[in-house]
């Protein structure tokens, strides 16, 4: 019981204390399979009806088909993971199991040590606990909610049950099926009619004071006329042992409602990451979708808009950054459904070092789209020879007085620019770091000042000893 | 006092040879002219002393200050105090003139500079050429006229004091009033920095506003004629035909583009 013995040493020496009085150990064997799925449940004390969601979405697990697009994905074998280990005993590593070159990017960072310890796994929570119920306090006062999903199933079961598994059903793919079966954790927001926050909800805090999970679910309702910016997790590498990573985000905004979900991925690249995130876009209502991809070993992310009522609109700004063994498959969709929806794609795909970066979206126009427009935009630098990227955009339009343009340009860094900066002083490191960093500006913008200025360094310091 | 020196250097772009062994000798506070018809290696002397990757010199050699920089890499060229004004500045999107402009001075200091001092020197400067207030806020030469990239060429230059400035028709673009403001803050640089200056440009009126000390005269790769200020007052008054006549000089290159249109000509007739 060597683990568990450093286990409880690093939460001794945690200086903050361990404060959860469950001490429990909770932990399921490695697989899957019906009699997990209902330990689950059981654990987790839920109510009937969600344990037959649970079994429901498990067989359709069992059925469905692996993607037949996307990343080699024959490697996984889904008896090599545990599926539940509770929040508080997620603590699977030591200090000294992290690798070093996640230790080191930390220190650049300058994350200080007990964030360090939480982004690494070796600990719980840490201190943002007070910021986390300081923000609640301010955003309960208008109505909304803002817990973990599991807390949300509790204490709102009605509400809950209501929107839940209606925007991604369950059997939508595979991993949304799988996610359906073994959910835990994530984050359950409901903003009511007419409330605007000004300050973005984040689950940074949250997740901070409870434990981000591997299979997690997130459900967020946004009233009528309603404004929320909800970002989730942090830019800095987080470290799991757990692997798989397959997580479901439903938003449902209604009539007039405005919600921009902001994201930066970055799992240490040992992670499988594949993700369903879809919007239901109601009349007059908008969805921003900013969303960062530069960890992980493979990702699968496709964020969603369904433009479902008239004059809906929807936006996707990404970045993907494959570098080494990794492989990002990312991109949007927008399904038009309704007259004169609109939609934006900004899609910026870097790849270097041997990385793989691919742009994978879809824009639908369905017959009654009427009038509606979108705009894809997908540009691609490639840094070096090992490098590649793909891609595969699908533009279906059905709708009568509909436009659609596409535009995609795939690059090298060319030695005019290069010559250009280095003849006033910057190494060829340095200008091509300038460079990349310009080129994904319209991403970096859009995000909350400190994301983008960490999003910048960690980059920064990624490409440094990378480049001849 | 700092010494540029160019020797017999042979400089090839592709397979083909564009310099054939140019001399020149350019010391702190003068300003050398390089004149000579268009497409005979001007450019390319000044690209190939900054090192431009796709310029191979092939014989030869640059010495700054009697160290060769042949084999330097371009911004070690830059840091020593090189500078080149370029024709065609590059666009870079996404990149602010001023994180742009903070990361060429950090460059070449051994401290970051503060951000107060930064701002000063930036104003300064976008003040002194006539540029407006939220040129630093902007991406580096992107939507810029061709006046304006221009004039943000000499605001480098301006803050990046080199010792040696090399301007490839830095002037060309610019209207009367600009080119006044952009030849005031040039002058500016070489007074207060006493730097020698290297110069191509067409216009009798730039050298008007910077008096070249020493004019050259480049054409088929050679230096064919040198001298002072009279010769470039010569050449704008009566071309460069008889020039290239005196010293028996066929430029080749023009013939060749003659023979190519001469079908597309004839058949319009």
């Amino acid at each position: 019981m060597k683990k568990e013995n450093d286990v409880l040493q690093s939460q001794d020496s945690y200086q903050y204390g361990f404060a959860d009085e469950d001490v429990s150990v909770v932990r399921l064997d490695k697989g899957i399979s019906e009699e997990v799925v209902r330990e689950i449940s059981r654990i987790k004390e839920e109510p009937k009806w969600m344990l037959e969601f649970r079994l429901k979405a498990y067989k359709a697990f069992k059925e469905m088909p692996m993607p037949a697009f996307g990343p080699d994905l024959s490697s996984l074998n889904f008896d090599d993971y545990t599926y539940y280990i509770k929040p508080s005993d997620k603590v699977t590593n030591s200090w000294s199991e992290v690798p070093e070159s996640i230790k080191n990017t930390f220190d650049r960072l300058g994350i200080p040590e007990s964030e360090k310890d939480f982004l690494a796994g070796v600990a719980t929570q840490y201190d943002s606990e007070a910021v986390y119920h300081n923000m609640l306090k301010e955003v309960e006062d208008k109505g909304v909610i803002f817990l973990d999903t599991d807390s949300g199933l509790r204490q709102y079961p009605e509400l809950f049950q209501q929107y839940f598994n209606t925007i991604v059903p369950y059997q939508d793919n595979k991993f949304a099926a799988l996610n359906s079966a073994v959910w835990s954790g994530g984050s359950f927001i409901y903003v009511p009619d007419g409330v605007k926050l000004e300050k973005p909800l984040q689950s940074y805090f949250r997740i901070n004071a409870q434990r981000m999970g591997q299979f997690e679910r997130t459900l967020i309702i946004v009233g009528k006329g309603a404004d929320v910016h909800y970002v989730e997790g942090c830019t800095a590498p987080i470290y799991s042992k757990d692997s798989l990573h397959a997580a479901v985000v439903e938003i449902l905004i209604q009539e007039g409602g405005r919600c921009r979900y902001s994201t930066v991925q970055n799992w240490s690249d040992n992670i499988l990451n594949l993700v369903t995130k879809r919007a239901r876009v109601q009349t007059k209502a908008s969805m921003e979708w900013i969303d960062g991809n530069v960890g992980s070993l493979t990702n699968m992310k496709y964020p969603c808009c369904v433009l479902a009522g008239e004059y809906a609109r929807g936006m996707c700004i990404s970045i993907a950054v494959a570098a080494r063994r990794q492989v990002q498959d990312a991109g949007a969709k927008m399904i038009h459904l309704a007259p004169h929806t609109s939609s934006n794609i900004i899609s910026k795909s870097v790849s270097r070092v041997g990385g793989k970066v691919n742009y994978r979206g879809l824009v639908y126009m369905d017959q009654k789209a009427v009038g509606s427009r979108a705009k894809v935009e997908c540009d691609t630098l490639i840094l070096d020879h090992q490098s590649t990227s793909d891609t595969v955009p699908v533009n279906s339009v059905m709708a009568k007085e509909a436009t659609l343009e596409h535009e995609a340009t795939v690059s090298k860094i060319s030695e005019e620019e290069l010559f250009y900066l280095m003849s006033r002083g910057l190494s060829r490191a340095q200008a091509t770091e300038m460079i990349v960093m310009g080129f994904i500006q319209p991403f970096t913008r859009e995000l909350p000042m400190e994301y983008a200025v960490e999003l910048n360094q960690l980059l920064k310091l990624d490409m440094e000893g990378s480049i001849g | 006092m700092s010494r540029l020196t160019i020797t017999d250097l042979h400089v090839r772009v592709e397979d083909k040879e564009i310099l054939k062994g140019v001399s020149l000798t350019l010391k702190s506070g003068e300003i050398h002219a390089l004149m000579g018809p268009n497409g005979n290696g001007k450019s390319t002397l000044l690209a190939a002393i900054m090192g431009h990757p796709r310029y191979t010199v092939t014989q030869g050699d640059i010495f700054l200050d009697d160290v060769s920089i042949k084999d330097w890499s371009v911004d070690q060229r830059s840091k020593a105090g090189l500078f080149l004004g370029m024709q065609t500045p590059q666009e870079i999107s996404g990149v602010t003139n001023a994180d742009f402009l903070k990361a060429a001075i950090n460059a070449r200091r051994e401290q970051p500079i503060a951000l107060f001092p930064f701002i000063k020197a930036m104003e300064a400067a976008t003040k002194k050429l006539g540029m407006k207030e939220d040129l630093a806020h902007r991406f580096l030469n992107e939507g810029f006229s061709g006046g304006e990239k221009k004039r943000n060429e000499i605001l480098q230059m301006v803050l990046l004091k080199p010792k040696f400035a090399l301007l490839d028709e830095i002037d060309s673009g610019l209207d009367v009033d600009a080119l006044k403001v952009v030849s005031s803050a040039i002058l500016d640089v070489y007074k207060e920095e006493s730097c020698g200056l290297l110069i191509v440009s067409h216009y009798g009126r730039f050298y008007d506003l910077v008096t070249p000390t020493h004019v050259h005269v480049l054409a088929e790769g050679v230096i064919i004629a040198e001298g002072d200020k009279s010769l470039a007052d010569q050449i704008d008054a009566k071309g460069y035909d008889l020039l290239l006549k005196q010293h028996g000089v066929e430029i080749k290159k023009e013939r060749e583009k003659a023979q190519l249109l001469g079908t597309c000509a004839r058949s319009k007739k």
